[in-house]
């Protein structure tokens, strides 16, 4: 028995925060100071807060410190683990106001809701018997014990889990049609291949929880009939692909997967695939090719993966956090499950919560929580004092919610009713200083480079759809460009084969939908009004320059003059408008206009 | 190769390992032992490692283990206090190893104060 347990984050986040140095840090001095075998120090997955990384929670305090560097661990060791004074002034800063405050009380964790981040930040994902005492396995014990495999496939059908990679389409559906084609073989595939820009919810939970997904998918093998699973992860996921790889070893020398699981008569085994980064293998039938190890390219449907998938058999995928969800339906019922969430979502999701927002992280909120909540409570609010402007949800497949919708509940349906999707759960934040025009040409750069080049509405279209959003940042559009851009949207959208051509427009069309006035200013005054497109902008000096000569000084290319104590000018022709007058001026003498 | 009773038997043992980190309960008995300077000279450690190990070999699972700073009556080192829900709590003095043994099963599992080492300040 332990009487400190040190948990140090080891998820992608703060481990590029050095994480793994304050790890071996304490082990150091854990046993310079003789207490290896009263103090147990481990590396957990993603706790959440990740702007808070890296991170380290002590027990059974339960004390959250936060950017703990390898210099702060000593202090930690001497105060807080020798001789039990908490450090409070490394304290999370909500944790700290008032003496100590539980990290579950603090807003940001106080809203939320973990079902899929259960163990995430708290067991050791590379331990095996951590996830076990959490009732790890246990779903699947139920399942061979008590349950046939298609009371299986009614619980998840009743709990009305939909797919959490973006489509929502019910899973126990998926399950069903799977379980009702006839053939000799069949597989059960896991998407792990998150690429939407700013998602990491799938890469969290395969660094955190890893056995969840391995136990589910064996439970979706009893379920449907098939005893060979693949995950199909990026190799950009090395932590991930690291502690999935750990995860299967032990679940194999444990006899959790392999020939005759735990004594029965059930078999499944699993192993990993490795996707080059390709976004387009995120498509479902792209990403069975790509395991066949052809190129990765999306085919028509049907016929689906259900009737015909990887191999040319029925195929059942479904999303890492789809899969995360499933061992807690088993054990706790549909009824629980369906008791959160909305009428037609049930259950929680998770969100990658980034851009200009206080509390960067993960969080897992039950559906139909508001945007305001998630942004001004979990979140902590915009910094800078700044204003709300949008929050991007769905990545580049997606679309902008406009701070009129602040209030809406957050689920399939309404996402996608005013103009958005759930997607896989990235939400990036935007605040006045982001200019939507420059944020659609930045998906559309993204999908134009992503598109796999098939068919040719996807491969033309975003390029030409690029083509005319740079015009516009350029302030080279005219009204007849903004009319002809939305008419191919809707081309590109009515047309292309898969999921990424159809939906890369909807960045374009949701920004057109809500601020079209600011491409109305880029095309009819050739302005932007947040001040981001470069094309648009002119630096200027006004009357309050004192004649320092700083900005002279520090101009890269020597655009701007001036005698010593009079106004200096910027010379239009040679400005680069890289702004490093404007940061450099003491008083605020120059403007962007 | 491991049996469904073997994967139960793991889980109950890694539970009383990983109970140290579950969310600090109101309900829970906490016996709280003075490690500063003081204590820990006076011999406050190898009393917390009796504390701990009578606590797992009994299975107390809401019993926690926990340590705070110097008490200030550094001269009756070492000190622990005991805190049960909706009780007095009760302060130990001048404890050793087979002190603490007697503390756990005379007054955390059978509710009776050991009173030759209770503080008593006349």
């Amino acid at each position: 028995m332990y009487r400190n347990h040190i948990l140090v984050c080891g998820g992608t986040g703060c481990s590029s925060g050095n994480s793994k140095k304050v790890h071996d840090e304490f082990e150091i001095q854990i046993k310079e100071a003789g207490l290896e075998n009263e103090v147990k120090i481990i590396t957990t997955g993603c706790f959440g807060l990740c702007a808070c990384g890296p991170v380290v929670v002590v027990y059974p305090e339960g004390a959250f410190y936060q950017h703990i560097k390898p210099e702060n661990v000593k202090e930690i060791v001497d105060e807080h683990i020798i001789k039990g004074r908490i450090v409070s002034k490394l304290l999370y800063k909500e944790t700290s106001e008032t003496n100590i405050k539980a990290l579950n009380e603090t807003a940001f964790y106080k809203n939320q809701k973990r079902v899929a981040l259960k163990n995430c930040g708290y067991i050791d994902p590379e331990n095996v018997e951590e996830y076990i005492a959490y009732d790890g396995y246990q779903a699947l014990i139920k399942c061979y014990n008590e349950l046939t495999p298609q009371e299986v496939v009614d619980i998840v059908k009743a709990s009305g889990l939909r797919g959490r990679g973006g489509g929502g389409f019910p899973t126990g559906l998926k399950w069903q049609f799977t379980k009702n084609s006839v053939n000799d073989k069949k597989f059960v595939c896991c998407n792990a291949d998150e690429g939407d820009p700013g998602a990491f919810m799938d890469r969290s939970v395969l660094e955190g929880d890893p056995h969840a997904v391995i136990e589910a998918m064996t439970i979706a093998g009893y379920a449907i009939g098939s005893d060979q699973g693949y995950v199909y992860v990026r190799a950009e996921y090395p932590i991930a692909v690291k502690r999935l790889q750990i995860a299967i070893n032990q679940a194999k020398a444990y006899g959790l997967l392999g020939k005759n699981i735990l004594g029965t008569n059930n078999n499944f085994d699993l192993e990993i695939r490795l996707g080059s980064g390709a976004f387009v293998c995120g498509e479902e039938t792209a990403l069975m090719a790509s395991i066949e190890g052809l190129r990765g390219e999306p085919r028509p449907r049907p016929p689906f993966p259900a009737v015909k998938g990887l191999f040319g058999k029925p195929t059942l995928l479904n999303n890492v956090e789809t899969y995360a969800n499933i061992p807690q339906i088993i054990l706790k019922g549909a009824d629980w499950f369906a008791s959160m969430g909305t009428e037609k979502s049930k259950g929680t999701k998770v969100f990658a919560l980034g851009g200009k927002i206080t509390n960067t992280g993960l969080v897992e909120i039950p559906m139909g929580t508001t945007l305001r909540t998630i942004i001004e409570d979990i979140g902590g609010g915009i910094p800078n004092g700044k204003k709300f402007k949008a929050a991007q949800t769905g990545g580049p497949s997606g679309g902008c919610i406009p701070a009129m919708h602040f209030d809406i509940p957050m689920d399939y349906d309404n996402l996608i009713s005013i103009g958005s999707m759930m997607g896989s759960g990235g939400l990036i934040v935007m605040d006045e200083d982001n200019c939507m025009v420059d944020i659609a040409k930045f998906f559309l750069e993204f999908t134009q480079e992503e598109s796999c080049g098939k068919c040719t509405p996807c491969r033309i279209g975003t390029k030409r759809l690029l083509e005319y959003l740079e015009k516009i940042t350029e302030g080279k559009a005219t009204m007849q460009d903004l009319d002809d851009m939305e008419k191919l949207c809707y081309y590109i959208k009515d047309n292309s084969l898969c999921g990424l051509g159809q939906t890369a427009p909807n960045p374009v069309l949701s920004t057109l939908r809500y601020f079209r006035d600011e491409y109305e200013a880029h095309v009819k005054e050739k302005r932007c009004p947040a001040g981001v497109c470069k094309s648009l902008l002119q630096y200027y000096i006004t009357e309050d320059c004192k004649g320092c000569t700083l900005c002279a000084k520090k101009c890269p290319v020597g655009a701007i003059s001036g005698k010593v104590k009079e106004r200096h000018i910027i010379d239009v022709d040679k400005c680069i408008k890289c702004g490093v007058c404007k940061d450099v001026c003491k008083f605020g003498a120059v403007i962007k206009k | 190769m491991k049996s469904i009773a073997d994967i139960n038997a793991i889980r109950e043992k890694m539970q009383k390992v990983l109970g140290t980190r579950d969310a600090q309960d109101d309900a829970d008995t906490r016996i709280v032992i003075g490690m500063a300077t003081c204590g820990i000279a006076a011999g406050a450690r190898p009393v917390f490692t009796a504390f701990l190990e009578e606590a797992a070999k009994r299975n107390l699972g809401n019993v926690k283990v926990t340590q705070s700073g110097c008490l200030g009556m550094c001269k009756f080192e070492p000190m622990a206090q005991v805190y049960i829900p909706g009780k007095e709590v009760v302060t130990y003095v001048k404890l050793d190893a087979e002190a603490a043994k007697r503390i756990v099963s005379e007054h955390i599992v059978n509710g009776n104060v050991v009173a030759e080492y209770t503080l008593d300040i006349e």
